[in-house]
């Protein structure tokens, strides 16, 4: 099942059910990072994940793309389910469904490797072309995400962020997935270059038909490029909807605790408001 | 009280040198808040750097920094070490690389107390909890026992702010303090150093690229780009009628209508 398939059906692309994980810290004492967790994702949407540290959010990435696994719980994606030891041929009809984009590519990249080196390693494992093919269609990955040809051999320290976030995306695309995880994907990135990156996600999305799960601490980020939110809180989705549902008349105080802490034109941050709503979230 | 003039900051490179401070001139009256708005590698931590004599080996400074007078850049010695002491704090982005790992957090605050200000170690720990619960501390004796990684970074920065105004500094340098923090505690460590800096009559210059978060906190605002300041003005001047094209687009690069305001009015 390709982006393209997956479009053109209505069934959800990605089926999270009950999903708990606990982590032990150590001294008996235990994390919660998870509890029971459900959601689905239609495919073509872009679903945002919100929440700050500690919710939880990051290991629900991690367990959708099996780099994780679940106490208990199931992830379904296309139909299948996702298993965190599963057999090689599985591994890799996933990572044909499934490509991440992680926070920081500077850490994900081989800064001795010139940056085409990334998009040709997963070409080589994916797409049965010979080096040629491959050169032309890194060539074409990489004017898809706004690069030029001289960046194909520039190394990651020789990029900007900005780039280097384009680098990534294009290894993610170059697997051809029907969905793309963004974990914190333009959090590191300035503003301007933040805005061109959201930008190039939402032309890819339209393009290609991807279905997106957004990782983020950012409400103007949901807002630029989300269909649906979930809010979560210490392991518990306390609050979903559509953005403009849950941005616009936020229901769980926690929602509106984040809503009222956010920097925006004309805000002062007080603490007698930013407590009230603590002790609501408490009580 | 702070007044800087044509500062430049030159790094000598190995084939060229670097111009990261291009004539920066900016004031900061007393007790005023001054923002420096910029992104990565603009020269706004360089500019704060600059005041505490903390810019690189390789760097060349020239231009002048002048606080209530006296000329920061000739400073040496005992003079530079009581300026830093005594009138001019800073708050660095990552409380984890301030505060030793190894010492409760109790140390850092007693110990900067006691060799500053020459306060007996007895006085400085009762200080050291009233500066606590100036910055929002419930838990004062907890977390004066506390090691670093006991703490949360909302909680260490606190410390952190506890330290920078032990001393009743005339100017707090504050480089990214709220970067690293959730969104709910960033708005409420910055509630908490707007307070302190009205309580004290402090002047606060504060490094952030955030241009909203500039905006709360702030009176005035400079924007930064490429070591130069290219615009300054009020926030709602900067809001409703950038002049520089780079303001603008640092405008545009953010959606408006984020937020909500609980209903009711204020609590």
């Amino acid at each position: 099942m390709n982006a393209a398939e997956v479009a053109a059906g209505t069934a959800p692309v990605i089926v999270v059910d009950n999903l708990t994980r606990t982590f032990h810290t150590g001294h008996g004492r235990t994390v919660t990072a998870l509890d029971r967790i459900s959601l689905t994702v239609e495919a073509g949407t872009c679903l945002a994940v919100v929440g700050e540290s500690g919710s939880g959010k990051t290991t629900l990435a991690r367990i959708i793309v099996g780099l994780e696994r679940a106490d208990a719980g199931t992830v379904t994606l296309a139909g299948r389910a996702v298993a965190p030891k599963a057999r090689r041929r599985e591994l890799r009809r996933r990572a044909r469904q499934i490509q991440m984009v992680f926070q920081d590519p500077q850490s994900s990249l081989n800064r001795r490797l010139p940056v085409s080196a990334a998009v040709d390693e997963v070409l080589r494992a994916h797409s049965g072309l010979g080096a040629r093919a491959r050169r032309e269609r890194c060539a074409a990955l990489f004017e898809q995400v706004g690069l030029e040809p001289r960046h194909l051999a520039a190394r990651p320290d020789e990029l900007s962020g900005g780039q280097r976030q384009r680098v990534a995306i294009a290894r993610a695309l170059a697997a051809d997935p029907a969905v793309i995880v963004l974990d914190e994907s333009v959090a590191a990135l300035d503003v301007t270059v933040q805005a061109q990156i959201l930008q190039l996600l939402a032309e890819l999305r339209a393009e290609k038909g991807l279905t997106y799960l957004f990782i983020t601490h950012d409400l103007s980020v949901v807002q630029q490029i989300a269909d649906h939110v979930v809010v979560m809180r210490r392991g518990v989705i306390v609050e979903r909807g559509t953005t403009a549902a849950v941005l616009g008349d936020p229901q769980h105080p926690y929602t509106q605790l984040l809503l009222e802490c956010a920097p925006r034109p004309g805000w002062k941050p007080q603490r007698g408001v930013i407590r009230a709503l603590r002790d609501e979230i408490a009580s | 009280m702070l007044s800087i003039t044509d500062l430049s900051l030159t790094l000598a490179g190995k084939h060229a040198d670097l111009a990261i401070l291009r004539s920066v001139t900016l004031a900061v009256a007393t007790g005023e808040a001054v923002g420096l708005v910029g992104e990565s590698g603009s020269g706004k931590s360089m500019t704060l750097r600059s005041i505490l004599h903390m810019a690189p080996v390789n760097a060349t400074v020239t231009g002048q920094i002048l606080l209530d007078g006296l000329d920061v850049l000739s400073l040496r010695g005992e003079d530079l070490r009581r300026m830093r002491s005594r009138d001019v704090s800073m708050i660095a982005q990552n409380p984890h690389a301030v505060l030793n790992p190894v010492l409760p957090v109790e140390r850092y605050l007693v110990e900067g107390m006691h060799d500053a200000q020459g306060l007996a170690t007895r006085l400085a720990r009762v200080r050291a909890g009233e500066l606590l619960e100036q910055v929002g501390i419930d838990e004062v004796d907890r977390v004066l026992r506390s090691y670093p990684h006991q703490l949360s970074g909302g909680m260490l920065q606190r410390v952190v702010i506890a330290g920078a105004i032990a001393g009743k500094p005339r100017l707090l340098l504050a480089d990214e303090p709220t970067t690293a923090l959730d969104v709910t505690t960033q708005a409420e460590v910055c509630a908490i150093l707007d307070e302190c800096r009205r309580e004290l009559g402090m002047a606060m210059l504060f490094v952030t690229h955030d241009l909203d978060l500039a905006a709360a906190v702030c009176d005035r605002i400079n924007v930064m780009k490429d070591g130069e300041i290219v615009e300054t003005g009020v926030p709602e001047q900067l809001r409703d009628d950038p002049q520089h094209p780079y303001t603008r687009a640092l405008m545009a690069s953010r959606p408006a209508g984020i937020g909500w305001t609980r209903r009711g009015g204020t609590v």
